[in-house]
């Protein structure tokens, strides 16, 4: 028999993120918070943070700036906690939802076997990755998120190696919903997060979110990165459906690459060829139409 | 299958972990299956596709994931139970600690098995006692019976308001796990009414009074304050474990302490022993005692929390006192249970010699010759004016 709860509260929550939160000035990460608390509406989620900046974000015990049931769990468990939080409230019929929400290491690094896990059974989990490219809270380090050129602690002289393609693991999972999210196109990010709250079963969202300390990018700029990034094409905004049916949402306006990098110090010492990080965006863009138009998202 | 009467089965060891699981009933079950406590996961999921519980069962792709199911489980508040062996155990090993500093009251079958490597799916009991200081209660089985009155009981010390802390209950691999024994079930409503319904405190589910678990606590906060209130709970687990097996007495006739001593009132020489070679000590000491030898021996029964008291009433008074560890502390003066009881002993006046021995690592055979040898080695020092040497035994281990 299923745990009994007291009957669910009609009055307004307050904000998911509260005041006093610890994040960095200009941390995409907040905005991002403020924008789910949004779409959330009068829904109360049960919020699952791995190891990840967001941990530390609401402070430290006994504070808190999460106005919502939370876990703080280990780096490479959050999938999993989340699984069993998803299965009590299939027991107990309760419709608000179980979010995960991580950052870059601990979804495509640590987390990513208990990640892939989850969406084969298809847990009714909303997963939402807080893209910063590096381990953040650790001092920027650099994981698979991180794109190739960018000078992290860990890649002094500019990693190597491509960002690893989180979007087509996910979706060859053939889970109901994956998408990317930018904070320079709010109603399609609000949008997109109401659709997967619509949705049962395993939903994956990827925000991409500057990071001014690991960027080396200035604060005010966090929303202005992600516009240019998307806006270059180094950032696409599309949706895949059930893992096959491809959307996308926003096509690069000509804007050069360069717009991009130079803000970022990141990239300013050992920054990428321009024409090799063209041609893979070029590659990468025609791989995506060509998906979009072999296999149509229709309304 | 329902049990509408106590009934005595004849059963492996993990058939009676699961019959006890299925009799408790929880809310969920995530698991991941491992030699040798695979059986369990198996009749489980087989109890769920028949409809004999009502439990969510997580299919978890790793031990790692199904404590971590089994915490998010237990964290929203749900009565939440998982089992495994060996490297398993040792996948889990983060989460352990977390699963205890959380208070989350899971239950967990360990069926005891070697560590690699050399790889090994036999018994020994390297994986538990290698998780003696994660916050769990421990509490080793000695055979069918036992495994499966260990894990109805685990129920309620776990839930119980003064302990709040996670339960993992053990077997030996193979020795009890695949082995067939006797096993006397209780009705399933005894069950029912035994451990009655669960009450959750701080639901992650209760969205009006919303709680952070686990949160960042740091250098200036109360991390310490918080594991001082771990031991508290370890401390208070020992009246709970007595007193749960009180009453768990009453409805069973079967009666366990904290520990299991035999014939160690008047022992000169006393056997400290863990799981399944009780009975075999326990046929040594009665041969002795036919011979006119004082011997004795103690069953580990709680190793956590270690009823130290218990073993310094039981055993203080013996001349020497030996300790079978079924797993080593590479580097330390012996394994993990020698360590326990020789510092359990120290104040005692005058004070046993304590000796550690080693045995059984990764299934090698205890033969009850091996143990008689551990008495001659504890009789000869018993005779001498002097302490003899206390470097480790290894018992049945091959000559060069």
């Amino acid at each position: 028999m299923a745990t009994t709860l007291p009957a669910p509260d009609t009055a307004p929550r307050p904000h998911l993120l509260r005041p006093d939160s610890t994040n960095c000035p200009g941390c995409a990460m907040s905005v991002g918070l403020q924008w789910l608390d949004e779409a959330l509406g009068a829904a109360t989620p049960t919020l699952v943070v791995p190891a990840c900046c967001a941990a530390v974000t609401p402070g430290a015990f006994p504070a808190s700036a999460y106005s919502v049931p939370t876990v703080a769990t280990t780096f490479a468990s959050a999938a999993a906690v989340a699984t069993g939080i998803a299965r009590v409230r299939e027991l107990n019929g309760e419709a608000d939802p179980t979010i995960c929400w991580a950052g870059d290491g601990g979804t495509y690094d640590i987390g990513l076997a208990t990640l892939s896990a989850a969406a084969e059974r298809n847990e009714d989990v909303l997963y939402i990755c807080y893209d910063n490219e590096i381990y953040g809270n650790t001092g920027g380090q650099r994981s698979s998120a991180t794109p190739r050129g960018a000078k992290t602690s860990t890649t002094p002289r500019g990693k190597v190696e491509a960002k690893k393609d989180i979007m087509a693991i996910m979706a060859a999972h053939r889970l109901p919903y994956a998408a990317t999210l930018s904070l320079a196109h709010r109603d399609d990010f609000l949008r997109k997060i109401r659709l997967a709250l619509g949705m049962t079963g395993f939903r994956f969202l990827l925000m991409l979110s500057p990071c001014p300390a690991g960027w080396k990018s200035d604060p005010a700029e966090s929303v202005e990165l992600v516009r240019l990034a998307v806006a270059c094409g180094l950032f696409p905004l599309y949706e895949v459906f059930d893992g096959e049916r491809y959307r996308v949402n926003a096509r690069p306006d000509g804007t050069p690459l360069d717009d991009y990098l130079r803000r970022q110090g990141r990239f300013r010492t050992v920054a990428p060829s321009m024409d090799e990080l063209r041609a893979q965006v070029d590659r990468e863009w025609a791989r995506l139409d060509e998906l979009a138009r072999v296999f149509p998202a229709t309304d | 299958m329902t049990t509408e009467q106590a009934t005595i089965l004849a059963v492996t060891g993990n058939e009676a972990v699961a019959e006890a699981m299925r009799q408790v009933n929880p809310d969920v079950v995530a698991a991941y299956p491992i030699t040798p406590q695979t059986e369990i996961v198996q009749i489980y999921a087989q109890f769920v596709a028949d409809g004999k519980v009502d439990t969510e069962f997580i299919t978890a792709e790793s031990e790692h994931s199904a404590m971590s199911a089994a915490i998010g489980s237990a964290a929203a508040g749900a009565r939440t139970m998982t089992a495994t062996s060996s490297q398993g155990f040792a996948l889990m090993w983060e989460l352990l600690f977390v699963a205890a500093s959380y208070r989350l009251p899971i239950v967990m079958a360990n069926v005891n098995r070697a560590l690699s490597g050399p790889i090994n799916i036999h018994c020994d009991h390297s994986d538990s006692m290698g998780g003696r200081d994660c916050g769990w209660i421990q509490l080793y089985g000695e055979n069918h019976q036992e495994a499966y009155d260990n894990h109805v009981m685990a129920v309620r010390i776990a839930e119980h308001a003064d302990v709040r802390l996670p339960v993992m209950t053990m077997i030996d691999g193979y020795v009890i796990s695949g082995a067939i024994g006797p096993m006397e079930s209780l009705t399933d409503a005894q069950v029912q009414e035994f451990v009655g319904p669960y009450r959750p405190i701080h639901p992650m589910l209760d969205s009006k009074h919303p709680v952070t678990v686990g949160p960042f606590d740091g250098l200036h906060g109360f991390y310490m304050e918080h594991k001082a209130t771990q031991q508290q709970a370890m401390e208070r687990a020992s009246r709970v474990i007595d007193e749960i097996a009180a009453e768990y007495a009453e409805l069973s006739g079967r009666r366990y302490g904290l520990i299991d001593a035999y014939r160690t009132e008047d022992a000169e020489v006393a056997i400290v022993v863990v799981g399944s070679t009780a009975g075999t000590t326990r046929m040594i000491v009665d041969k002795l005692r036919a011979k006119g030898v004082r011997a004795g021996c103690v069953r580990v029964r709680a190793f956590r929390p270690f009823p130290a008291a218990e073993y310094a009433e039981a055993i203080g008074h013996c001349k020497v006192v030996g300790v079978m560890d079924r797993s080593d502390s590479f580097g330390a003066q012996g394994g993990q249970v020698f360590l326990e009881v020789r510092s359990a002993l120290y104040d005692c006046d005058p004070r046993p010699q304590v000796l550690p021995f080693i045995y059984g690592l990764g299934g090698r055979d205890i033969f009850p010759a091996n143990i008689e040898q551990a008495f001659t080695v504890l009789r000869d020092a018993a005779k001498r004016k002097t302490k003899t040497t206390v470097e480790r035994r290894y018992l049945n281990l091959r000559e060069e």
